[in-house]
């Protein structure tokens, strides 16, 4: 294990020592005593518990809304973006700076701002019940939370890397007749989008896991409202260790799976 | 031939009307997204803080069990801070300044804590430091607590801000490489030596810019400590589980008010961010200037 290019400098073995260590002793043999607890189960039982109407209905509900925060992100990141490295305009050092808010901000204080927001009988969210419908307590309003608290990665991906592309080359492609369109889909487009797909699987990995900005404006209700991390917590107060954790596992396999897929995609893209 | 330039002036004009068409509405959309996604929540906080005055506000702000929630997260965010900045700094170093078998993996293992819910780092804790969990027994025996007090919580909290520090020094310090600190030991500086006056004051920039954004991550962390910490007020109750308590009595004015204490956190941890980013910046382009 060491090849290493600059043996004058010392320090391989205590860092790279003390770096496994740490990451084995919090994160890995943690994580592994997850699965050592989920293998006590048989498989009739641990498919018993993943495909109770319950948890499956929790398992669309997360991934169907982190997957709609991750896209509407993947928009108004871009434009974000956009607007921020293109042009240089009134409040935009200002825009810049709070782009980060959500991450700054804790979760639960974000949560019952949005509620606050987007109830019934709120500041927004009685516009939404003059026109007869309902965001907080709904699908809807848990897609809100998590495209609140994810919509810095986005931004934050692409905005080095449209800054990087030189206007010249989009200018060349628009002096050579191209339409705006085709200077898009053949200039801009390939050179973001493998930056815009790392923003997009950061945003929506930390969507399906989020509990804190959701619990608040979800409502909870059981089948309808209820994501997946509070049907673990939900577990937990009953002691119901073993279904909290298959349905950890099952978040876990399922989240990882998707990320690599992304992985793929994306090495894909790279590749051609 | 002057058929085709007209033509040709004629087709830049209109492109040029368009990009100032573009150009506004990509401004005004950044605006709106700014003020209706990004203000209006910080408003609301604070105007349903002070919805029946200061009174009621700092009353909230300076009940004990409000500072003592506050206290408990200062001293999580004391040790774990600290803890992953270490981690940070070892990490970043083997990872940047030598090539082995590995490396690639060893970057996702660090970067692994951002995509598992918060909720299943608390539950990963619970099982093996938990009274049902596998160190159970034996914690009981000698009287030792995890579950439910501050080691839980501050466990916890550096899972989740594990990767922070980390991920900020690999790039800066891949970037730099390894020429100064070769130099510094050709020159006859020993391995702390180096340390001290070649790299740290190099990282120092990232390194506060990575701690700055763990901070802000651990201050406010909610899923993950809300499971390992059992909500016993003015024990082992955080600031951000004592506005989800607070709001969940429908003591909405005080569970603001602690909002607005955590939100003003928030902001000054921005301008920190802020200021930490303009110094890198700075560096860079000095860097390239030579």
């Amino acid at each position: 294990m060491s090849r290493r290019t600059s043996p004058v400098i010392p320090g391989f073995g205590l860092t790279l020592g003390y770096t496994l260590v740490y990451l084995s002793l919090l994160v890995l043999i943690p994580l592994g005593a997850m699965f050592v607890h989920a293998a006590q189960l048989t498989w009739a039982e641990f498919w018993a518990i993943i495909s109770a109407p319950r948890v499956l209905a929790a398992l669309k509900l997360s991934f169907a809304t982190a997957f709609a925060a991750a896209v509407i992100n993947g928009i108004i990141g871009t434009l974000l973006a956009w607007a921020l490295v293109r042009y240089s305009f009134p409040g935009r050092k200002v825009i810049e700076a709070m782009i980060d808010l959500p991450f700054a901000l804790p979760t639960a204080v974000a949560g019952i701002a949005l509620t606050a927001l987007y109830a019934p009988s709120g500041l927004v969210g009685q516009f939404a019940t003059d026109l007869g419908f309902k965001i907080a307590y709904t699908p809807i309003g848990i897609t809100l939370a998590l495209t609140f608290v994810t919509l810095p990665f986005v931004v934050r991906t692409i905005q080095p890397v449209l800054a990087d592309i030189p206007r010249e080359v989009e200018e060349a492609a628009a002096c050579l007749g191209a339409k705006p369109l085709q200077v898009f889909r053949h200039v801009l487009l390939p050179a973001l989008l493998p930056a815009w797909l790392t923003g997009f699987s950061l945003a929506f990995a930390r969507g399906v896991g989020e509990y804190g900005s959701v619990i608040f404006i979800a409502g909870n209700m059981p089948m309808k409202t209820e994501i997946l991390p509070l049907l673990i917590m939900v577990k937990l107060d009953q002691y119901d260790y073993t279904g909290a954790t298959a349905i950890g596992v099952l978040m876990l396999v399922v989240s990882f799976i998707l990320l690599l897929l992304i992985n793929l995609l994306q090495r894909q893209i790279a590749k051609s | 031939m002057s058929s085709v330039t007209l033509s040709a002036s004629a087709s830049a004009n209109a492109a040029r009307r368009g990009n100032v068409l573009g150009r506004r509405l990509l401004i005004i959309s950044a605006w709106l997204v700014f003020v209706l996604f990004l203000l209006l929540p910080l408003f609301i906080v604070l105007s349903e803080a002070l919805k029946h005055g200061f009174g009621t506000f700092f009353g909230a702000i300076f009940e004990p069990d409000a500072i003592s929630a506050l206290k408990l997260t200062l001293l999580a965010v004391g040790i774990s801070v600290p803890l992953n900045l270490v981690f940070g700094v070892a990490a970043a170093w083997c990872v940047s300044k030598y090539e082995f078998r590995g490396k690639s993996l060893l970057v996702t293992l660090i970067d692994l804590p951002f995509s598992v819910s918060p909720v299943i780092a608390g539950l990963i804790y619970v099982l093996l430091f938990g009274a049902q969990g596998f160190f159970g027994p034996w914690l009981r025996e000698h009287d030792i607590q995890i579950i439910f007090a501050l080691p839980g919580i501050v466990l916890a909290t550096v899972f989740v801000t594990v990767p922070f520090v980390a991920r900020e020094l690999i790039p800066l310090m891949q970037e730099q490489g390894t020429q100064e600190e070769e130099a510094a030991r050709l020159l006859g500086a020993n391995g702390w030596q180096m340390f001290w006056h070649v790299t740290l004051p190099n990282i120092k920039w990232g390194l506060i810019y990575g701690v700055v954004l763990c901070t802000a991550r651990a201050m406010g962390e909610f899923g993950a400590v809300s499971v390992v910490s059992g909500h016993i007020r003015g024990y082992t109750n955080t600031l951000p589980l004592h506005v989800e308590i607070l709001y969940n009595e429908y003591n909405h004015v005080a569970a603001f008010s602690v909002a607005s204490l955590l939100l003003l956190m928030a902001v000054f941890i921005l301008l920190l961010k802020q200021w930490s980013e303009s110094r890198i910046n700075r560096l860079k382009a000095s860097a390239g200037e030579e």
